[in-house]
Formats: structure tokens, sequence, C-alpha cells
């Protein structure tokens, strides 16, 4: 009986096979070269969702660390106050988790959109606030009056606790007229008894109770 | 392709738009009589916000007298227009009123109060507009304060500076909506100025081929005016398009459709395609700013509904509030119980009628509660399609309904939300009676928000990283610095054990011993330099003072007693510290081991303290705490009586600290009385 080595169409099979081997092998290892991901894409992914108020209430010095610690396993997708259920619902969606209700260790949600300021009579220059800001939004010098940048503001509160001498509060912003937008009407179901529509435009804005009192 | 599209243009051919609806017109109460003139107001209120974009810059301040025509507040930014005063008196203030907005909310106006004179401030007309670069004819509207008279209020000086070569203007003067006929009455009395004011704007976009007057069929009167007028102005560019009523006909994209077949893409401009449409009201008020020189200070405005009593259109000086208007066309404010500003299909509802009219009231619609009941309560969406065929958009108005209900953004976006015109035509065939257009408008809200927010928490995110990169670049700096003083250090090290030649151990005893020596020699080297400084500082004030005998000016005098000063006080603190040092060099002589350090000292007696405090029961130490402290208060009040004496400026914190050694004996004392009663 004749060796199965012998047998050429054997031979070139393998010779083949190997071939082919080395060939898809030189592919794989020139593409995971030329198209390396530079860090964690669903850490990005996460980050994006998070509201970057970099305020550290999840526990976490920062947005990106939490994002990074929401990716490795390590944290709940529902330590977010500042983004509150949304976000948490963003972040279940990306993740393909169950959405859960905001951990109550964090803190609460808060309705309204806060800025920092700063009371400039009180103010004794410490720097204290500067340094805590994670946003570089407060603008200042040793022994000169401090202010925040309001535009550059997130509302993290992380430089209330820092001031000696508490002069910094947070302060709600004002719906003006440049945010101001249209709210939902309410739903049939939800009509409240012997509420008035003396609205008949139906494009219009339903009256509402505060509206007949101012 | 504009050929092309020209050519089919030119054969008068009308196109039609999906959807619209055919709602009661309404238009003749309110045409029966010419426009009016409304009474000079008294007081006009002007937001410096009437139209889109920034709001003006006030050019005048409280108690500045002003004359009708007047610039009060200038563009800020290109996408602004001008204000001007529409009555002559005086500024009264600048601040928030209640502004014409459907949220209610105030805003900045400027207030004049008029002295009844109406005087007007010079205009300078132009004869000839042919003769004027279009550049500066647009410049002119710009500062002649002209913003959309239709409604929507957009600068009109910005759209004629179209980025791309315009072959079609557009007049609109279909004014779809019911009950309002401010354009249908300018149209009617001043046709010729509305051709004209085509013409003109032809001219400042670079003369396009063709100018098309759109026009719904329900308006016979104006369409014979502007024909006469067409007629007269005998340019072969000029020709009038009638097609019939539906609404929304009159809205931009709609009306572009109608006159070329074409449609504006989602999201893109009318120039796109070569064509701009303005309002004829526009084109009468460009007209007048460039051959009257005169700016937009009045507008027509339509006072309708059968709470009413003189429904009519009125020529109203902008600023006027609507309730002197509504005065002025006698309502009955029994009958009526609200004043919508714009038609029955967009307006909004006022919710104060002390606000002014702007350059986009276009109309004040008073209905009896008979005319336009309450509608009945929202119900339950029946899938009936209605809408969708009601759509000039040829949006899918459920779906649209449905995702603004759960607010699915992503969804919104999906079927087009932005395309929304908010016309109203689902809402008014809704048989359900949803309100739609406010689901729209308000998940267009929600989305604009989240977008403004997005684009705010990825620049907190820019600084967030920038700032952290900073940090631990600082920190790498220290690090650095850091090392290369302990090489240095090393180095030296090195350098001077090269020199001995000793075992490792006696050398570190040696260098330690040597610091010692250099300090403790130091406090002689530094009195010997602060002498010299004293000796330099004291012959550069001899100078000073001579230069001041010398100096003519007082100027000069007082620079230089200044720096006098500044040298005197650099100088007393030279001599502080000589007196400091030979105080220290005097105590260290009465002590008999100088070589002792202080501190250790200090630690070898707090432990003692420590361990005499260890074997104490709670009260003995407090007891004997309150008697240290007790002692430390005598020497601090003795200090305290010492400052005073001499008058030191240190007095003050001795004060203080004599307080706070005052306020823990009482804490002491407190603690042992608790002590005592347990």
């Amino acid at each position: 009986m004749q060796s199965a080595f012998s047998d050429p169409i054997l031979i070139f099979a393998v010779i083949a096979l190997v071939g082919l081997a080395v060939l898809f092998g030189a592919v794989l290892g020139f593409a995971s070269e030329k198209f390396k991901v530079e860090g964690d894409p669903i850490v990005e992914q996460i980050d994006s969702i998070l509201p970057q108020t970099q305020c550290g209430q999840c526990g976490y010095p920062g947005c990106r660390p939490y994002a990074q610690a929401i990716a490795s396993g390590e944290a709940n997708i529902n330590r977010c106050p500042p983004g509150g259920q949304a976000t948490i619902n963003h972040l279940a969606d990306l993740l393909d988790v169950e959405a859960l209700p905001l951990d109550a260790e964090s803190g609460v949600e808060e309705e309204e959109t806060k800025v920092a300021y700063i009371i400039e009579d009180l103010c004794i220059g410490c720097t204290k606030c500067i340094q805590a800001c994670p946003v570089d939004a407060i603008l200042g010098a040793a022994k000169q009056m401090h202010t925040v940048i309001t535009s550059e503001c997130t509302g993290c509160d992380l430089c209330v606790e820092p001031c000696p001498v508490d002069c910094i509060e947070m302060i709600t912003v004002e719906e003006g007229l440049s945010n101001w937008h249209w709210t939902l009407p309410p739903s049939s179901s939800k009509q409240i008894e012997g509420f008035k529509i003396t609205d008949v435009i139906t494009t219009d804005r339903v009256k509402t109770k505060q509206d007949d009192a101012a | 392709m504009s050929q092309n599209l020209t050519q089919r243009i030119k054969t008068a051919q009308i196109w039609d738009i999906p959807g619209g609806i055919h709602p009661p017109e309404n238009k003749a109460q309110s045409l029966k009589d010419p426009i009016a003139e409304a009474p000079l107001p008294k007081q006009v209120i002007l937001p410096l916000a009437m139209h889109i974009g920034a709001p003006a810059e006030p050019l005048v301040q409280v108690g500045d007298k002003v004359k009708t025509g007047q610039m009060v507040a200038e563009p800020k930014g290109l996408v602004s227009a001008a204000i001007h005063a529409s009555i002559s008196g005086t500024v009264t203030g600048i601040e928030d009123r209640p502004l014409a907005h459907s949220s209610g909310m105030s805003g900045p106006c400027i207030i004049i109060e008029s002295d009844n004179q109406d005087d007007w401030v010079d205009l300078e007309p132009i004869d000839n507009f042919r003769d004027i670069d279009p550049a500066t004819l647009v410049e002119k509207v710009r500062y002649a304060g002209l913003a959309g008279m239709g409604g929507a209020g957009f600068p009109t000086a910005v759209k004629l500076q179209p980025r791309h070569t315009i072959h079609t203007l557009i007049l609109n003067g279909t004014e779809c909506e019911p009950y309002i006929t401010a354009d249908h009455a300018l149209m009617r009395e001043r046709a010729e100025d509305v051709i004209q004011g085509a013409l003109l704007m032809a001219y400042m976009v670079g003369e396009p081929e063709q100018i098309l007057v759109g026009i719904e069929d329900n308006k016979p009167d104006a369409i014979e005016a502007l024909q006469k007028a067409i007629d007269r102005a005998g340019d072969s560019r000029l020709s009038q398009r009638v097609f019939p009523t539906k609404y929304p006909s009159g809205g931009e994209k709609q009306l572009i459709q109608i006159l070329t077949g074409k449609e504006v893409k989602s999201g893109g401009l009318p120039a796109d395609l070569g064509i701009l449409v303005q309002n004829v009201g526009s084109a009468v008020a460009a007209w007048e700013a460039i051959t009257q020189g005169k700016p937009l200070v009045s507008r027509v405005t339509t006072l309708v509904g059968d709470a009413l009593g003189r429904q009519n259109n009125y020529l109203a000086r902008i600023g006027t509030p609507i309730a002197d208007l509504l005065e002025l066309a006698e309502i009955d404010r029994n009958k009526s119980d609200r004043v919508v500003v714009g038609g029955p299909m967009m307006g909004f509802t006022l919710l104060n009628d002390q606000v002014p009219v702007t350059k986009i009231t276009n109309c004040l619609l008073v209905p009896s509660l008979k005319e336009l009941p309450a509608p009945p309560p929202a119900q339950a969406c029946i899938r009936c399609g209605l809408c969708a065929e009601a759509c000039p958009a040829s949006l899918l108005p459920q779906q649209l309904f449905w995702y603004a209900q759960v607010e699915d953004h992503d969804k919104l976006r999906d079927y087009n939300l932005f395309d929304c015109i908010e016309c109203g035509a689902c809402a008014y065939v809704c048989p359900s009676s949803i309100p739609l257009v406010q689901y729209y408008r308000a998940a267009k809200g929600d989305i604009r928000e989240s977008e403004r927010e997005k684009v705010k928490s990825d620049h907190a995110r820019l600084r967030f990283e920038a700032r952290k990169e900073r940090l631990e670049k600082e920190a790498e700096e220290r690090e650095a610095k850091r090392k290369a003083r302990m090489e240095a250090a090393k180095a030296k090290q090195a350098a001077s054990d090269s020199g001995k030649s000793s075992d490792g151990a006696s050398d570190l005893v040696a260098a330690a011993m040597a610091r010692v020596k250099q300090t403790s020699a130091n406090p002689e080297e530094t009195r010997l330099k602060l002498e010299r400084q004293k000796k330099t500082f004291e012959e550069r004030i001899e100078g000073i003072e001579a230069k001041i005998a010398e100096a003519e000016s007082d100027d000069i005098k007082a620079k230089f007693s200044s720096q006098l000063k500044n040298t005197q006080k650099k100088l007393d603190g030279i001599l502080e510290k000589l007196d400091s040092l030979e105080n220290t060099a005097s105590q260290e002589e009465i002590a008999p081991a100088p070589e002792k350090d202080a501190a250790a000292a200090a630690i070898e007696r707090a432990k003692q303290k420590s361990e005499a405090l260890a074997g104490m029961s709670e009260s003995e130490k407090l007891k004997s705490t309150l008697a240290s402290l007790k002692s430390r208060q005598e020497k601090a009040a003795a200090k305290v009586a010492e400052a005073q004496a001499s008058g030191a400026d240190t007095l003050e914190a001795l004060k203080t600290g004599l307080g706070k050694i005052e306020e823990k004996i009482l804490a002491t004392e407190k603690q042992l009385t608790e002590l005592g009663e347990d």
C-alpha cells in the first residue's frame, strides 16, 4: 500500500490550505493594524450619552470614568442624577439591559437647570472653588474676586462645598424667551375637572391656570 | 435646468399642492371700507426683537427726544433689523414689557411717550433707484428695519442678498388664512406700489428673468388692480398668476410648488432653486424705504371678529398698544373673551392686550363665543387618516402624533417633523379634535432643547478633558523638576565627597554638621546684609528728598513723594528685620543651650504633658487643661496690655487670640460642670 504522503493530490491540498492560511493570516494581521480602533468605542458611546456635568455624584471622578466603569461592568447605569431617567433609558437602549430607576444613593434628579453664582461681596479670593471646578468655569486669582462664567457652568455644585465663606449659591436658570417652548397639551384622559378650554384655535396653546392667575 | 424651469413657468401653468383645506373664508367683513389710518398713539412700545434673529441694540437713552422715523435701535449681527421711532416724543423707558408672543413673556422694549407732533426726521428719498448700486440699496433696506410682513418677520435685507443666482422673484399675495385681509387691502389700494416695489427688489437681487405675483382667486378686486399696475409698468418679466383658493397655499414652499411645480427639498431654501419669495407688504415697505426714504414705522393690520363694532383694516404705527386699536374698532368685551394675534389657523391667544403691534402683526381676531366656539375635548385618535390627506407637506400627522406623545425624538426626525409648517390643516380636519399642532410644536421645542443641551455637554466634555490634560501636564512638570533637583543635589554631594576621602556614614554626619554651622553663622551674615541694604535705602531716600526740593511742578513732586513713601516703607521693613534679628540673637545668648532646638523642646514638653494626662481621670484632665489655658490667658492679656501701651499694630490680632483662649476656657469649664453633674 502506498503511503498517504506520497499521494501528490494530498500534498497539493495541504500546500494549498497552508498557503491560504498564511494568506488570510497576513490579510487579517494587516487589517488589525490598519483599522486599529483607539480606545474603547463603547466607552465613547456611553460617554456621549452622559450629561457631562462632571459632578461626580456617581462616585467616579467625572463622566468618562463613569462611562469606563459602566463599560467594564463595574457600575450600574442608574447612578447619574443630572441625566435622570432619560439618560438611564438611553443607556439601557444602548447596552440592551433593563432600565433601572435612579439610584437614590447617588442623588435625586432635579427638574431645573442650575448654575453656580458667586456673591462677589463675600468672596475672599481663596481660589478653592477654581480648583474644584471640573470644567474651568470659574474665573479669578488669589485674593481677587472670583466669578462664574455662566455659559460654561454645568451646575455640578462641586464648588459650593469647598468655599470657606459660603459665598456660592446654585441658582435656577429662569425660563426666558430664548429657551421657552410649547409643552405637550394635557391628554384627554388627564383633563382636570372644571378645566376651562377657552382656546378654540386648534394650533393654539391651552390656557393654564397659571395664565388665568397672571 | 433653470432655462427649463423658466420655460415651464412661462407657459403660465399652475400646479397643485398635496392636501389643503377649505375653511370658511370670513374675509368680506373687513373689506367693506378702505384702509383707515389709526390715530397717533399716546405711547408706543417697541420690542427690540420684532424679527427673527438677533435683537436690535438700543441707540437712545431714557429721556432722549426722538423724531418719527429716527432709528432708535440698530441691527446687531447679520440676521437682524433696525427699529425706528414710530412717533415723535420722549423715550421714557428701556425696559421689559409683555410681548405679543405665544409664551406671554416679557422682553426688552423701548417706550416712547408721544408729543402729539408727529415730527418726522429729514428723509432721504432716492428718485431713481437704478442710479444706485444694489448693495447700497440692500444696506438701506436693512437700516430701514424691514422684516417679513407676512408673519414670519425674517429680515428682508438678508433675503435680498442670496448666495445663489435668482431667476424668479415671486411676490406672495396669497394671504390664504381665513379672516386676514391686510395684504388684500394693500394690493387693492396700493397696487402701483406693490408692482414698483417688486421691480425694485428685482433690481436688488440682480434682475431675475421672471417676476411672478401669486394671488388666490378669491380677491378679484386686487387681481384687477394689480393687472392694471402690471400693464402700466410695461415690464415683460412681470406676470400675475391666479390660482384656486385653498389653505395653505400662501406658505412659501407651497406657493413655489403652485407656481413652478418644484418642491423645495427638506431643510433647503427657495434660493437653492433660484427662487426668491417676498410678501407684497414687504415690497411696498421696500418701495417706501428707497423712494421716500421712509423706514418701517407703520403697517396694515386687520381688526376682525364679531365682537368688534368696526371691523376694518387699519394703518397702525408699530408699537401701538393693541388695546388702543381694539377700542378704536369698538370692541364689545361682553361678547368676546379673548384676542387672537394672527388668523384662526396659526394665530395665538393674547394673555395681555397691553402688548404692542409689531412688524409681523397682520391680524387681530376678536371672535365672539358664537363665532368660534370652544372645541370639544380631544378624543382618542381613530386612525382615520384624514390628517394625512390634509397635510400640505405630505407628512404623516398620525405617526408624528404618536411619537410626539411618547417623545421619541429619533422617530420624529425620521418622519420629518421639521418639515411641518404648523399650518393646522391636520387639526382642522381631525374628527377627534386632537390639537395636533400643539404636539408638534412641543416636540420641536423639546428636540431643539435637547440639541442645545447636547452642544453644551459636548462643550463641557472638551473643557473637562482639557483641564485633565493640563493638570496631568503640571504634575508631570513638577515631578520632572523634583527629579532634576534631586539629581543636582546628588551631583553636588558627589562632587564635595570626591574632595574628601572618608567613609560614607561619617561623611553624612559631617555634611549635616556643616549645614547646621552654616545656618548658625547665617544670622550674622543676614545682619550684615540688612545693614548694607539699610545704608543704600537711606542714601536713596536722601536722593529723592533732594529731588523733591528741586522739583517745580506739583505733579513731579507728587510722583517723587510717592516714591519716597515706598522707599521709606522698604527701609522700615529692613529695620524691623534687623530688630527681630537682634532680639533673637540676645535670646540665644541668654539661653544656656542654644544648640537645643526649640521645636524639640516643645515636643518634649508635649510628651511629658500627654504622659501626665494619660494617668489622670477625665475631670483631672480637664482641670489641668483649664489651668494651662488660664496661664495662657494671663500671658495673652499681658501681651495685649503691652501692645496697647506701645500702640503696636498687632493689637487686633492679639485681642482675637485672647478672645479665643477665653472661649476655650468657657468651653472647658462647661465640660467640667457637665462632668460634675454626671
